[in-house]
């Protein structure tokens, strides 16, 4: 499917939120299309979640339109049209909200409740989503029973109980294990491959970066860049990162060979060298033998730090 | 630029059949662990009704009520039925309710799907209501296997019961939704519902009640509960009946209408 044709099934225009004299969201737009995943990145406080409310209608925003498409009917808009809205998404919450009291399938059941699915339809479906959860030989534990990364599954596999055309997921692999976060992440490729449309949070660049067809870096409740993972980093980064670390790493920043570098950053006792010409870099770092160094492409993390900083925010 | 908006938190209810899944969801907790809630629910009422009824009823005999005497086991019975119901309901709705709304995060799960926090909110009180009347149905049944009272009205007393575990549940739910912790329910029960048992004529006739007091006693949700349902017991119709429906009825709509409009600020922010 061309995505860049497609028209969208999702789109926030102009949504700006205010606390106080904060601004956590300020004037932000995006599309989401058809099949696609759309990531939001940011550091912490960054407006995400708020972002995510204002979706789903939770929180109200001081300005903008929150507005769901489907193909030969008019605009669904938030507030309004909430119920219609929600009755085709699927939303997985930075906090579990599963019911200690039920098994995995009771949890199942209730949910797709209180969409006013039958239970037949409800009982149809829930082996095929304890299966795709990988938890269908725990389709009768308890809660209690289930590991972290379980539990994030099986909040997946609820958000889909309504068979949605759009998923919203804050941090769905936030405190996971790396297997887990793995199979997290196959699965969701499995749901774009389906068709489905996600829309994800998340403070990992890896996973922005295997998941997401594009991405929107966000700071300070705006927008700061917008694009595809590979796009994003050549339009905004050197090639090449060179890091340089050991005793004496820091007096480089007065050698000359900090000319062989576009740009130099610092980060406790490493140094940062961006660069178009990595080859002469190393080259001239050879007459620093106690140095070590790391020659890497440049990747969304590195995009990530330069865009936000890299200074720990007190607030955050 | 269209700006959204934002209806009162003040707006009347709107509720839909989707109160049903949320009350169903309670109730499949709830069967699972029915048999040690209901020990709990009716254990410490029949306890106080047998302590304080057997025991103070030897040495007080009978009460005189408007003129006639009564039993004072008979008495206590009719009044003790209706601070069950009180308990019971407010119990689920502050304590589990906040449990689930705070705690647990259930009710945000359910507002991810398509269901309005309106009813989220009335499933809460019409379950808070259900666990009220069962409580009521199981100690009804136990005074009429101890033959306290056999007066056919008694049947009339069951509806409204369920009324009175309607209207404390409406009024549990305005502190449900202003806690910022299980503490606060403390202050509820010690402060609120404790001297509205004492008040309300279920341990001793009103009339003993000091000038003030009586006036104030009038007014309590409690009182109406009694009065209505006290002489069914007796076998015959409550004097003012129609006054004390009202005061149930109006007790229930602005109290649930207070909680909504409470509870909607609370999600809202």
């Amino acid at each position: 499917m061309n995505l860049a044709s497609a028209a969208p099934i999702f789109s926030i225009q102009g949504l700006t939120k205010k606390y106080g004299e904060t601004t956590v969201v300020n004037n932000l737009s995006f599309d989401i299309k058809p099949g696609e995943c759309l990531g939001v990145i940011g550091p912490n406080g960054a407006g995400k979640t708020t972002t995510i409310r204002m979706c789903l209608g939770l929180t109200a925003p001081d300005a903008g339109t929150v507005s769901f498409y489907q193909p030969g009917q008019s605009a669904l808009q938030m507030p309004h049209d909430a119920l219609a809205i929600k009755d085709k998404l699927g939303i997985v919450s930075q906090f579990d909200s599963l019911d200690p009291d039920f098994s995995c399938a009771e949890n199942l059941l209730v949910f797709g409740r209180y969409f006013g699915l039958k239970d037949a339809v409800i009982k149809d479906r829930i082996p095929k989503l304890l299966e795709f959860a990988a938890l269908t030989s725990k389709a009768n534990a308890k809660l209690s029973e289930l590991s972290g990364g379980m539990k994030r599954r099986l909040s997946l596999a609820r958000a889909l109980v309504n068979d949605p055309q759009l998923l919203l997921l804050d941090e769905p692999t936030t405190g996971l294990d790396p297997q887990a976060r793995h199979l997290m992440w196959e699965r969701l490729q499995r749901l774009v491959q389906q068709g489905k449309s996600i829309l994800l949070t998340t403070h990992f660049m890896d996973e922005a970066e295997r998941l997401c067809n594009r991405l929107l870096v966000l700071d300070h409740g705006k927008k700061m860049v917008e694009g595809t993972p590979r796009q994003l980093i050549n339009d905004n980064l050197e090639p090449d990162v060179v890091e340089v670390y050991g005793v004496g790493a820091l007096a480089l920043l007065e050698s000359p060979l900090k000319s062989l570098a576009a740009r130099v950053e610092v980060s406790g006792e490493t140094v940062f060298f961006y660069t178009q010409d990595s080859k002469r870099l190393l080259e001239a770092l050879t007459d620093y033998p106690q140095l070590r160094t790391l020659h890497r492409p440049a990747n969304l993390e590195d995009l990530f730090l330069k865009l936000t900083g890299r200074q720990i925010r007190e607030d955050a | 630029m269209m700006t959204f908006q934002m209806t009162s938190n003040w707006a009347a209810p709107r509720i839909s059949l989707r109160w049903i899944p949320v009350f169903r969801r309670n109730f499949l907790v709830w069967r699972k662990l029915a048999i040690p809630s209901l020990v709990g629910n009716v254990a410490e009422p029949l306890i106080t009704l047998v302590a304080f009824g057997y025991g103070l009823g030897m040495l007080i005999g009978t009460v005189s009520l408007n003129g006639t005497a009564v039993p004072y086991i008979l008495f206590l019975a009719s009044g003790s039925i209706c601070t069950s119901a009180m308990n019971a309901a407010s119990f689920e709705a502050l304590y589990s309710a906040f449990s689930r709304m705070h705690v647990q995060r259930t009710w945000d799960g359910i507002m991810n799907a398509p269901v309005r926090l309106d009813d989220v909110v009335f499933g809460e009180m019409l379950w808070a209501a259900f666990k009220s009347m069962f409580t009521s149905v199981v100690i009804l049944a136990v005074m009429l296997a101890l033959n306290i009272s056999h007066s056919p009205m008694l049947f009339l007393a069951l509806p409204l019961l369920g009324l009175v575990g309607v209207m404390f549940s409406c009024i549990a739910l305005i502190f449900n939704a202003l806690a910022k912790g299980y503490d606060f329910f403390t202050y509820y029960f010690t402060l609120f519902l404790t001297p509205t048992m004492f008040l309300s004529g279920v341990f001793f006739p009103r009339d003993q009640l000091p000038g003030v007091l009586r006036v104030a006693s009038d007014w309590l949700p409690l009182t109406a509960a009694v009065e209505l349902i006290r002489p069914l017991f007796l076998g015959h119709w409550p004097a003012q009946g129609l006054q004390h429906l009202a005061v149930l009825v109006i007790y229930a709509v602005i109290g649930f209408w207070v909680a909504l409009a409470l509870t909607r600020k609370r999600f809202s922010s």
